[in-house]
């Protein structure tokens, strides 16, 4: 009698333990977008899933593989030596390679990240939330946040969070200009970029990002592994809207590699 | 994590950082490393005017560090290449690998795991924020339209 797994036991193998490594909440942004953006939603202020249900091992692929962006390099040259700032959201922290005589206290809420970006010296990495930022009031004199306002749900989570890092800025007065912050977002109009989305699109989705080559123990090597990272693709002069939400006035704006940047101050200390 | 960052902290939760006890955080049970770092004098006399000098001294005693200077160096001090060593010691090469730091103010702590300190809050302290954070999500009609991929 014909027994399928003799035949081919390792195509059978490999669909099992395929299957296996499929969490249900790695499928169900394929079946059914809303219900996993109302899960985003209704844990609000979480931008990675938690790491008990789907384990994230960012880090080697999926977040290193961006180049710099030249603004943001101009931006980190051109401050004064000796100014002390931020880097909300650092990631894999690439930036913090740019400029050494600046003292940067990069955040990410994965500790996974936060433990490859502490190796930029001579600056400083903690594991923190961009809405709960543990840092003083009207003291820094720059902050950046590179690709981190677009994942956060609601249009409330991102003006707040926008607000967080202007509360943190030092006010302009007569003698300074104040801190300047260098917000950057996923832009929806991206056309000639390999998703291709346009004006009209959505623009709240969950993004599929393939993890090629994993490591990890548990997972089937070879084997790619798909995560879904919720997405919310600015439009045209929406980043600079949402400054002005938040109380910044926009210095300057513009677009850059499928992305929408703006550089931000505080309009006056009462308001963030 | 680097003892100069300390100056750059304070408690995440909202209503402690209008409450002057929340700054400087407090170390407590800290296991310190000493991790070297190429010297330069030029980033630390750069960062110094950014330093508050109290709160680095607060710290500096609870830390059992006897030799800091009681007001911050300037002018002339500044030329002395032992004192610029000695603070390029403390501030960037003195590393916390191990411990918590506390908040002044509201008692919470913050644990610090290989050299990382995780600001996370715990869900009680973010719950005022996420409840009424929720009630608007779903109350409001218009907030539920999604469209798929």
């Amino acid at each position: 009698m014909f027994q399928p797994w003799q035949t081919f036991p390792r195509l059978i193998r490999n669909r099992m333990k395929s299957r296996m490594s499929m969490k249900c909440t790695n499928k169900l942004p394929v079946i059914f977008p809303p219900l996993v953006i109302r899960y985003y939603r209704f844990f609000s202020c979480r931008t990675h899933p938690p790491s008990s249900i789907f384990q994230l091992q960012y880090g080697d692929s999926v977040l290193t593989l961006r180049q710099p962006w030249p603004i943001v390099e101009q931006f980190l040259k051109g401050l004064e030596p000796g100014s002390v700032g931020l880097d909300v959201g650092c990631g894999n922290g690439k930036y913090l390679a740019v400029n050494r005589e600046v003292f940067i206290v990069a955040s990410d809420r994965s500790a996974n990240l936060a433990q490859i970006a502490q190796k930029h010296q001579p600056h400083s990495t903690i594991i923190a939330d961009i809405l709960h930022l543990p840092h003083p009031d009207s003291f820094f004199d720059f902050a950046i946040s590179i690709a981190v306002v677009h994942h956060l749900s609601t249009p409330e989570r991102r003006v707040q969070a926008i607000r967080e890092i202007l509360r943190t800025l030092k006010p302009a007065t007569e003698d300074s200009p104040g801190g300047r912050a260098l917000i950057y977002a996923w832009a929806l109009e991206q056309k000639s970029s390999r998703r291709g989305w346009d004006k009209g699109d959505p623009q709240d989705i969950m993004v599929p990002w393939v993890m090629k080559g994993t490591t990890s123990a548990d997972a089937p090597s070879n084997e790619p592994k798909v995560f879904h990272r919720f997405y919310h693709l600015y439009k045209e002069s929406e980043l600079q809207q949402d400054i002005n939400k938040a109380g910044g006035h926009v210095l300057e704006s513009g677009y850059e590699k499928d992305n929408w940047w703006a550089i931000a101050t505080r309009i006056n200390p009462g308001s963030p | 994590m680097k003892l100069i960052t300390v100056n750059f902290l304070t408690c995440a939760v909202k209503g402690c950082k209008t409450a002057a006890a929340s700054y400087p955080l407090h170390f407590r049970d800290a296991e310190l490393e000493l991790q070297e770092l190429e010297f330069q004098p030029e980033f630390i006399l750069n960062i110094i005017p950014r330093i508050d000098w109290e709160a680095l001294r607060v710290m500096a005693n609870e830390l059992g560090f006897p030799k800091i200077p009681d007001t911050k160096p300037e002018g002339d001090a500044l030329k002395d290449e032992q004192l610029l060593k000695e603070l390029h010691r403390l501030l960037l090469e003195t590393q916390v690998v191990e411990g918590r730091l506390c908040c002044g103010n509201c008692g919470h702590e913050y644990m610090i795991k290989e050299g990382i300190a995780n600001f996370l809050l715990p869900s009680h302290l973010g719950l005022i924020f996420l409840s009424v954070k929720l009630v608007l999500d779903f109350a409001d009609p218009a907030q539920s339209k999604y469209t798929k991929v």
